[in-house]
């Protein structure tokens, strides 16, 4: 942190004559902007050789914007993608390899709180993330709830008896505490967990074939299914209003990301407690993904610039603290166990799940497979199908999916 | 005399005339459209290198059962016939009681006229995720004042329901202005002629405004077909395709295809199938009014 200060006296007279300017992409246009802005001002500040100018799309179109700047030779310098994003755009060549970096920051696995994050920034042997956060699914739960059930609000359940005990109890009470959507927030991300949970997989481990349609996956959406038939569910849950529903004080339980902490400390009057996902099958394992630094492909190569975006990133993830106060875990395990993560209580919860924590496999175009786990999520919590039906037709699907895609981006 | 001096020794002048059109045209549509069949003879992603020839292979698998993309296509084509078939008679029906209804001469007429207009300068977006919290089964206003569960944005038949509902409601303004302006358009003397020889006011309507109406009738229908038949954005926002993709139209699916899985060959060859589709519809439409006239 002294480095800011000094370097700035120092180099301001060589360096004044030629400034760098980074250009830096991201998708943070949520809550979670504000925080990436504020670091990004302090950096300019404590860097005056060096200045970086945001810009924030939806992640979607970030995607699509990143094409045709690679293309026409307008990439950004430095980007943040999603885990899962980085094997497609690796494969299409929009982001490059970056060990060197890696390397010259002095990164190793054995600093960081969880394997899959560090082995996430992979694809086919070279690293093309940096990681900056963790965002996993968590369980978020109404306090006063649980209190005007008799239940313990201090101690939430841990094991699947003991989360059916409860959600049995706040139906004697009139309470449906586990409200279950259909939808991919959170619908999917649940079904992945329990999957996992199950010993379960999506995909077999050289993505060659979709996995999810296994005994696991069956388990695992009728699971899903059954909270509506035994009434810990309404039928029919929108997007949101599970999440909504909570804030609301009439679902108990919700199993969300960790970007809804802020959403939640800003309700008046809200009594609200996280907690690790129970472990309902076999085994623990929750649903996450991972923000990672980038660096899209350049026309021209510019070393200083290379240079600039290295300070850059090196500078950020040592100020993840700031970062993670809108609301994420962290990577290193230096931060995981400071005595400032520690205080903060929420998300100290959501990273006791950091070691098993599951992504999808490191497959260009995966993304593509996962829409069908969506539709069989869809499909069974709305009666279209059964769960083994539902999982069966859209595992058929997605291998052919994957299969089309190792003939796209080579096996 | 002077008709023909510009016939004969000015052929280029209607062309001149075009030109600036033709120019735009061929630049923005026919070119673009040209390209698009290019690439949907190939397995074309426009950041890979290798972007091989398939010949007609895009066009065989969306009629081939059991191929990737088959029934999700084919899902797609019925969602997007399914709404126009519910929508396009409320969208052309409506529109005209309410052109008819604020054609008469009462108090505040310009007031309802703007009224009515109103939600049409707003844009889909902002329609979709006002009706998106009007309607939410658990937490919406509406259920919530019928005191009752329904799943109008989740499950069929309600979504069908919403989706025509909001559409109506959202577009109305545009059709029943243009019918509006129609109606001005038919000279009062022959309503009061129809009037003199004892007509109803029925029978005026019949025989009077809808002849009158014709053209401004074929203008809407057509619009509205192609219109309806391109719905991307309510159900993108609104059902997010629930239940399960039901409710994702052809357009919905021909963006994920090509702007998210990046196959755009697949994508631009199911973009033409829909394309000659609309095609045929707009000449059927044609040619129906059009025998209807003589």
């Amino acid at each position: 942190m002294a480095l800011g200060g000094c370097d700035s006296s120092s180099t301001r007279s060589n360096a004044q004559g030629n400034v760098i300017t980074l250009t830096f992409w991201n998708g943070f246009t949520g809550g979670d902007g504000t925080y990436i802005r504020k670091l990004v001002d302090d950096f300019n500040k404590a860097t005056p050789h060096i200045q970086v100018r945001m810009n924030a799309y939806m992640w979607i179109d970030l995607f699509q914007k990143l094409a045709g700047s690679v293309i026409s030779g307008q990439a950004p310098d430095v980007a943040v993608m999603h885990v899962d994003d980085i094997p497609t755009n690796a494969a299409r060549n929009l982001i490059t390899p970056i060990d060197e970096v890696a390397r010259a920051l002095g990164l190793e696995e054995s600093a960081y709180t969880s394997r899959v994050v560090w082995q996430g920034g992979l694809y086919r042997g070279s690293r093309y993330g940096i990681p900056l956060d963790m965002h996993p699914l968590g369980m978020f739960y109404n306090k006063a709830l649980l209190r005007k059930a008799g239940l313990d609000a201090d101690k939430p359940p841990r094991t699947g008896d003991e989360y059916m005990a409860v959600l049995e109890e706040l139906k004697g009470k009139g309470i449906q505490g586990h409200w279950m959507t259909p939808f991919l927030f959170t619908g999917r991300f649940q079904f992945e967990t329990l999957l996992w949970q199950f010993g379960g997989e999506l995909f077999d481990p050289e993505g060659t074939r979709a996995t999810f349609d296994s005994e696991a996956g069956v388990r695992a959406l009728t699971w899903m299914v059954d909270l509506v038939k035994k009434g810990y569910s309404p039928a029919n849950v929108s997007q949101d209003a599970d999440f909504i529903a909570l804030q609301n004080g009439r679902n108990a339980f919700n199993w969300n990301g960790i970007w809804q902490i802020n959403a939640l400390k800003d309700v008046p009057g809200l009594e609200w407690g996280a907690a690790p996902i129970p472990r309902i099958g076999t085994q623990d394992a929750v649903w996450g993904n991972s923000h990672q630094f980038v660096l899209p492909k350049q026309r021209a190569v510019d070393p200083a610039r290379q240079e600039a975006a290295r300070t850059f990133i090196q500078w950020m993830s040592q100020r993840s603290l700031e970062w993670l106060k809108s609301a994420k875990i962290p990577v290193l395990k230096s931060v995981a166990e400071s005595a400032e993560f520690k205080s903060m209580e929420a998300e100290s919860q959501f990273a006791r799940q950091s070691e098993y924590i599951r992504f999808p496999p490191a497959v260009a175009g995966i993304a593509d497979a996962m829409l069908m786990v969506e539709k069989a999520v869809s499909q069974g919590m709305l009666g279209r199908a059964s769960p083994a039906e539902a999982l069966k037709a859209a595992a058929a699907q997605a291998t052919q999916v994957v299969q089309h895609n190792r003939k796209k981006y080579g096996a | 005399m002077e008709t023909r001096t510009i016939r004969h020794g000015r052929r280029l002048t209607p062309y001149l005339f075009l030109a600036p059109y033709l120019l735009l045209f061929s630049v923005f549509i026919l070119l673009p459209a040209l390209y698009g069949l290019w690439i949907s003879l190939h397995d074309w992603d426009f950041l890979l290198p290798n972007r091989p020839w398939v010949g007609a292979q895009n066009y065989t698998e969306l009629f081939t059962p059991g191929s990737r993309d088959f029934t999700d296509f084919w899902q797609s084509m019925g969602a997007t016939g399914l709404f126009t078939l519910f929508s396009v008679p409320f969208l052309v029906t409506v529109p005209l009681l309410v052109a008819l209804l604020l054609n008469q001469k009462f108090p505040g007429r310009a007031f309802f006229r703007a009224v009515y207009f109103a939600p049409y300068v707003l844009g889909v977006a902002v329609v979709g995720v006002l009706w998106r919290f009007l309607l939410d089964p658990q937490i919406g206003l509406v259920n919530d004042y019928l005191g009752k569960a329904i799943p109008w944005i989740i499950d069929v038949p309600w979504v069908w329901v919403s989706l025509v509902g909001m559409t109506v409601w959202w577009t109305l303004g545009f059709n029943a202005i243009i019918y509006l302006a129609g109606l001005q358009d038919i000279p009062r003397e022959l309503y009061e002629a129809a009037e003199v020889d004892g007509a109803t006011r029925w029978q005026r309507f019949l025989h009077v405004t809808l002849p009158g109406l014709s053209p401004v009738l074929l203008f809407v229908l057509t619009v509205t077909i192609l219109q309806s038949a391109n719905m991307f954005g309510q159900s993108y926002i609104v059902t997010r395709g629930a239940p399960a993709n039901e409710t994702r139209t052809a357009i919905m699916f021909i963006a994920e295809t090509g702007l998210r899985s990046f196959r755009m060959g697949s994508a631009s060859a199911m973009s033409y199938v829909l394309g000659l589709v609309l095609l045929g519809i707009s000449a059927l439409n044609f040619r129906f009014v059009r025998q209807r006239e003589m």
